[in-house]
This record gives C-alpha cells, sequence and structure tokens, in this order.
C-alpha cells in the first residue's frame, strides 16, 4: 500500500448528510422507481383481460393516479432540496453543484484519472460528493426539471388545480403534446442510466475507499482516516456568513459530574 | 365597385338573403340556438346570434388556396345544415376563391384586387392550404404570383386572418420531413395579424362554421389556446369525451385489430391512437351529421388535428420513431442500447477495479478478522 502508513486506519466520524437531505434522497428515490414502473405501465399497458364490464374495472386510471400523485411529490421534494441547498450545511450547498473553480474542475480531472480510468492509485479524498459526482447530480437535476415541466404540461389539459396550469407554456415550444409525451417518455431511459450508474458507483467507493458511502445515507455518518483530514477536499462553502455564525456556537462548558 | 357603407345599403341583410332562399323563421332560429351551443355560448347567445344575422348584410370574404388538396372546402359544402355552405359563405359573402367562384382568369384576379383595395382593413382572409418557401415560392403560382407574395399583399389589408386546416395551421402532408417545397403555414409568415387555427385535416364542417358566426356576431375572434386554435372547438382531447374511454381506465385495450377485444370494442390506445393526444371535437360534434368518427367506427385517431402529425407515423403504433435518431428507432430501442451499454460498462469497470485496485482494497495490518483484537491489544501495550 502507498502512502498512508499502517495503523492510519484510524476513523474521524464526521455528519454528512443531514437529516433532510436522507429525507429528501429516499423519497426523490421512491418517487423515481414509481413514477418509473407506472410511467412504463402508462406507456406499454399489460393485457390484464377479464370479461367484465369496463365499469367495473379501473386499474389503468389507478395506475396514471399513481402516476399523477408521485409526480406531486417529487416536485415538492425538489422544491424542498432547492431550499435546502441554501440552508443546509456545507455538504449540500448550492455551489458544489456548478464545478466553476479551479479546484473543482481539477478535481474532476482527477476523479476521471483514479476512478474513472484508474491510471492512478492516488485517492481523491472527499467526505461530501466528489466534484464530478455533484455535476451528476446537477445534471440529473436538469432532468428532473425536464419531466416537470414536460409531465405538468401534459397532466394541465386535464386537471383543474391551478399548479398545472402554470406549465401550459411548454407544449407550444415542442410544436404538438405528442411530441412532448415522445420526449417524457424517453427521458425516463436517461434515469434508468443513472440508477444503474448510480448504483454501481455508491458500491464502488464503498468498496474501494471503505469511508461508508452506502450507509451514510441511512444515517448521516461517513468515515475519514485522520490523517487524510487534512487532505479533504470538499468544494464549496455556505454564501451566508451568519450562517457560519450560527454553527460556530461554543460547545457548552463541561460541568463536573455532582 | 362601391364600398361596403354604400353596398350594405343596397344588399340585403343575410337573413333577408336566406328567407329568399326559402328558409323560415323557426329555422333560422334552430341554427341560431345550434351555432350558439356548438360555440358553447350561454343560452342567452343565441338571440344576439340571430340579432347580428338579421342586420349584419355582409363580411367580405377572401377564400385562398394555396397547397392542400381542398378537402376543407369540401368539408364545409357537406355541413349538415344548409345555411352554413349555401347561405353563409356562398351566396352572401365569398367575393373570392378560386374552387368556387364563376370568374376565372383575369376577371377574378380583378376582383380580388378590387376587394382588397377597396375593403382595406375589412375584409375576413380565410386561407387553405400551405406556402412554398423554396425555389422562391414557385412550387406555387397562382397569376403569375406566388404563394407567398399573396398572402403578404392580402394579409396586409385584412382584418383577421382564419387558417383552415392542418396544412395552414402547421403544414400537413407537404411540410412532413424532409419538406421538399419548404411548406409553411400562415402563421409562420404573417405575424401582425390576428389568426384562428381551425385545425384539422380536414376540420369538422361545424367547427368551421362556428368559428365564422362567432366573427360575423361579436366582430372579434373566438378564444383561443396556446396554439391559436379556437378553445370552445379544441380545449378537449379526443380522448376526453370518446366512448371507448371507459375501456381506457379499465386497462380493457385492442392488442390486434383482428383480435376479440376489436370485436367487443375496447379502447385502441396499443394500437396507435393519438386521442389521448390530440385535441379536437370528433368525440362530440361527430362528423358527417352527427353520424360518426374515427374511433367510433373501429379505426384509432391519427391526430390531424395536431402539428406534425404525419412525421409521428407509423400511425398504428402507439410509440413511434423517436426524432433525429433514423427510421426505426423508438425510444425504447435507444434507451435499451444505452441502459445495456451502461450496465456492461458498470461490469468491465468492476473487473477493471479489482485488478486495478487490489492494493488499496486489501486488508491492511490489523484488518483481519481472526487477528484484528490481538493486534488492537499489542497497539495498546506499545503506547503504554
Amino acid at each position: 500500500m502507498n502512502g498512508p502508513a499502517p495503523d492510519s486506519h484510524d476513523f474521524q466520524r464526521v455528519y454528512v448528510w443531514e437529516q433532510p437531505v436522507r429525507w429528501f434522497h429516499w423519497i426523490n428515490a421512491a418517487c423515481i422507481v414509481t413514477l418509473g414502473v407506472t410511467g412504463w405501465m402508462i406507456a406499454h399497458p399489460p393485457a390484464l383481460m377479464n370479461s367484465n364490464e369496463a365499469s367495473f374495472s379501473y386499474w389503468f386510471g389507478s395506475v396514471r393516479f399513481v402516476h399523477f400523485v408521485a409526480a406531486y411529490v417529487l416536485l415538492v421534494n425538489f422544491l424542498f432540496r432547492l431550499y435546502w441547498s441554501v440552508m443546509g450545511n456545507k455538504y449540500a450547498n448550492w455551489r458544489n453543484f456548478f464545478p466553476l473553480t479551479k479546484a473543482q474542475l481539477r478535481q474532476i480531472g482527477d476523479v476521471l484519472k483514479v476512478d474513472v480510468l484508474q491510471f492512478s492509485n492516488k485517492p481523491v479524498e472527499t467526505l461530501g460528493h466528489n466534484s464530478m459526482a455533484y455535476f451528476t447530480y446537477t445534471a440529473t437535476g436538469l432532468l428532473t426539471i425536464f419531466q416537470i415541466l414536460t409531465g405538468f404540461a401534459l397532466y394541465a389539459p386535464t386537471s383543474a388545480a391551478w399548479l398545472p396550469q402554470l406549465f401550459t407554456w411548454v407544449t407550444p415550444l415542442f410544436g404538438s403534446e405528442y411530441n412532448v409525451r415522445i420526449f417524457h417518455y424517453a427521458a425516463l431511459w436517461l434515469f434508468v442510466v443513472f440508477t444503474i450508474v448510480h448504483v454501481y458507483l455508491v458500491f464502488y467507493h464503498d468498496y474501494v475507499e471503505g469511508h461508508g458511502v452506502i450507509s451514510s445515507i441511512v444515517g448521516g455518518w461517513k468515515f475519514m482516516e485522520k490523517n487524510q483530514m487534512a487532505a479533504e477536499q470538499a468544494t464549496g462553502m455556505s454564501p451566508f456568513p451568519w450562517r457560519q455564525r450560527r454553527k460556530a456556537k461554543p460547545a457548552p462548558p463541561a460541568t463536573p459530574p455532582a | 365597385m362601391q364600398s361596403l357603407k354604400q353596398l350594405n345599403e343596397t344588399v340585403p341583410t343575410i337573413y333577408e338573403q336566406m328567407v329568399s332562399r326559402g328558409v323560415d323563421r323557426r329555422e333560422f332560429l334552430k341554427f341560431c340556438a345550434w351555432m350558439g351551443a356548438y360555440l358553447g355560448l350561454e343560452s342567452s347567445a343565441a338571440a344576439q346570434i340571430a340579432q347580428a344575422i338579421e342586420t349584419k348584410r355582409r363580411l367580405p370574404v377572401v377564400w385562398l388556396h394555396f397547397q392542400e388538396c381542398t378537402c376543407c372546402s369540401e368539408s364545409f359544402i357537406r355541413s349538415s345544415h344548409p345555411i352554413v355552405a349555401d347561405i353563409l359563405l356562398d351566396k352572401v359573402s365569398l367575393d373570392y376563391t378560386e374552387t368556387l367562384q364563376a370568374a376565372a382568369g383575369y376577371q377574378a384576379e380583378e376582383i380580388l384586387q378590387d376587394t382588397i383595395t377597396k375593403y382595406k382593413g375589412e375584409y375576413l382572409m380565410l386561407v387553405e392550404g400551405s406556402v412554398p418557401l423554396a425555389a422562391d415560392g414557385h412550387y406555387c403560382v397562382i397569376a403569375g404570383k406566388s404563394a407567398l407574395e399573396t398572402v403578404r399583399e392580402v394579409a396586409a389589408g385584412a382584418k383577421a386572418i382564419i387558417a383552415w386546416g392542418n396544412c395552414a395551421c402547421s403544414g400537413c402532408v407537404q411540410a412532413a420531413n424532409p419538406n421538399p417545397t419548404q411548406a409553411t403555414p400562415i402563421n409562420a409568415i404573417i405575424k401582425d395579424k390576428p389568426i384562428v387555427n381551425v385545425q384539422g385535416c380536414p376540420p369538422i364542417a361545424e367547427v368551421m362554421a362556428g368559428v365564422l358566426v362567432h366573427l360575423l356576431t361579436f366582430d372579434r375572434i373566438p378564444q383561443l389556446d396556446s396554439l391559436g386554435r379556437p378553445k370552445a372547438f379544441y380545449s378537449r382531447r379526443v380522448h376526453d369525451t370518446c366512448a371507448r374511454r371507459a375501456n381506457y381506465d379499465a386497462g380493457l385495450f385492442v392488442e390486434t385489430f383482428d383480435d376479440e377485444n376489436a370485436r367487443k370494442g375496447y379502447c385502441l390506445y396499443k394500437v396507435g391512437c393519438r386521442g389521448p393526444s390530440t385535441y379536437n371535437s370528433c368525440s362530440t360534434i361527430k362528423w358527417n351529421n352527427g353520424t360518426s368518427y374515427p374511433i367510433q367506427s373501429g379505426h384509432g385517431c391519427i391526430g390531424c388535428s395536431e402539428a406534425k402529425f404525419w412525421d409521428n407515423g407509423p400511425f398504428y403504433q402507439r410509440l413511434t420513431n423517436f426524432p433525429g435518431f433514423g427510421i426505426e428507432s423508438t425510444a425504447d430501442k435507444i434507451g435499451l442500447t444505452v441502459g445495456g451499454v451502461a450496465a456492461a460498462g458498470a461490469l468491465a469497470h468492476a473487473v477493471l477495479t479489482n485488478v486495478r485496485k487490489a492494493d488499496t482494497i486489501g486488508e491492511g495490518p490489523g484488518e483481519h478478522a481472526e487477528t484484528a483484537e490481538a493486534h488492537h491489544q499489542q497497539q495498546q501495550d506499545e503506547q503504554k
């Protein structure tokens, strides 16, 4: 093993993913799976035949209903995450998601060398995501926004609610609703690709680095070798100084046992 | 030629003309109530329509034909109500229309010129067909003028424009890929006039009549949707009021046109019906005097009131070719390929990782399951 000394696996425990981030992740995951499965069924209805009158059965209508409900949950959850990208800790901060600094761009290059192409074995030490990962979540966020826009545009004509009516401007951009439908459906496949790569990579990082990345999205904790903490390359800081002031409240004085 | 004011003093009103054509009062009022109902107006509006037709004499109309098949005109003159085709347009108002006018040649073109100069700002411009822009417009030339020149010239003095049918609204079949003549809809050429897109290939006759009656009655264009279509007729999908809708919600689908389900009248969604993304009145007003419409007759909707419906083929397939990826490339084929590549890539990467990072991943000193505790104890002792 090059680099770390033999006794280096002495871990510092860091609370990386706050509870709102974890809730967001799992609600989002559940929504994407639900929307993907129901969306697939809407595109390719299985031939579940029975000899009842049509009015005795409503399963396809229910599939669509579940799709619409999950879409609302996804939207609200997504808006909450945008809010938390300002209010959350530095690992949740919005600035991480835009690789604009030299350090972020360099880290993307390092990740390509170390983790993707594996020219190098020198690990990229990050406690949050690495810059490359943050950037793929930006792309996934844009994809989510695309699905929200096209999805609610498709939903609007059949809804009396005000919210879907905010999206009626989308359809003319595509020329016809049919085209919106084709693109809304095709984007499902991008979520499939994202899920394959995402799940593979968390297994990869957990296996190679041993920082507990998989359990971190359940418990919030990540583990970093103490002698690597200085090299940790978390990017992005809160842009609001008052937040840091609040965070920097002193620890309560240790009271001697009575 | 007289001015419109002079003309209105000499010409009988539309109602007077109807009476002279043998329409009785009862039939006339029925027509007004009928039009009001189609337009989705409250019942008192029938009186407004009646008053408009009784007092208004003449709305000068120029009906232009370009790249089209005349199916819009055919649909219109086959309207189930005699007042619509016979009186409302043909006898009373139509100044110029290539298909129906008696005049020909220089005489016809002279009438057109007279109309657009005398009634500048007052006449209605109706257009059937798209305008070719390729080859300097030589694909459609009438009386030595390209369609583009004529459209610009006539539109300049028009009060409003009605684009009849898919050709004039979005180019229809001649604008389908690769669109060799660069067929262009009216709303892409004229930007400074109110344009009503009366979509469909062809539009329903009653819809066409309804739009004209609305203009005649209220002197303004009807409320339009985001694609310029009158909301009264195009705000609902064919799907929403479809006779087979209950089968859709129940998940009962025709799998092929010759199966038992087709015989039972199940939903045509899986054999390519475009009803769920097509806005039209087919399933409420229906065709041929309210006789039927395609889905009722066992054929899926082809979406003829939507832009580019010819490019959204094949008509008998629900999820069709994905734009930009050539023929026979559905979103599913592309998606499965990309997904397969991602999965194979992940697998290959996993193998590579075990080869390249064997040292990093392997156990460090003191990390072996059997000896870890002893190792820890040893370190503690050393520290002491």
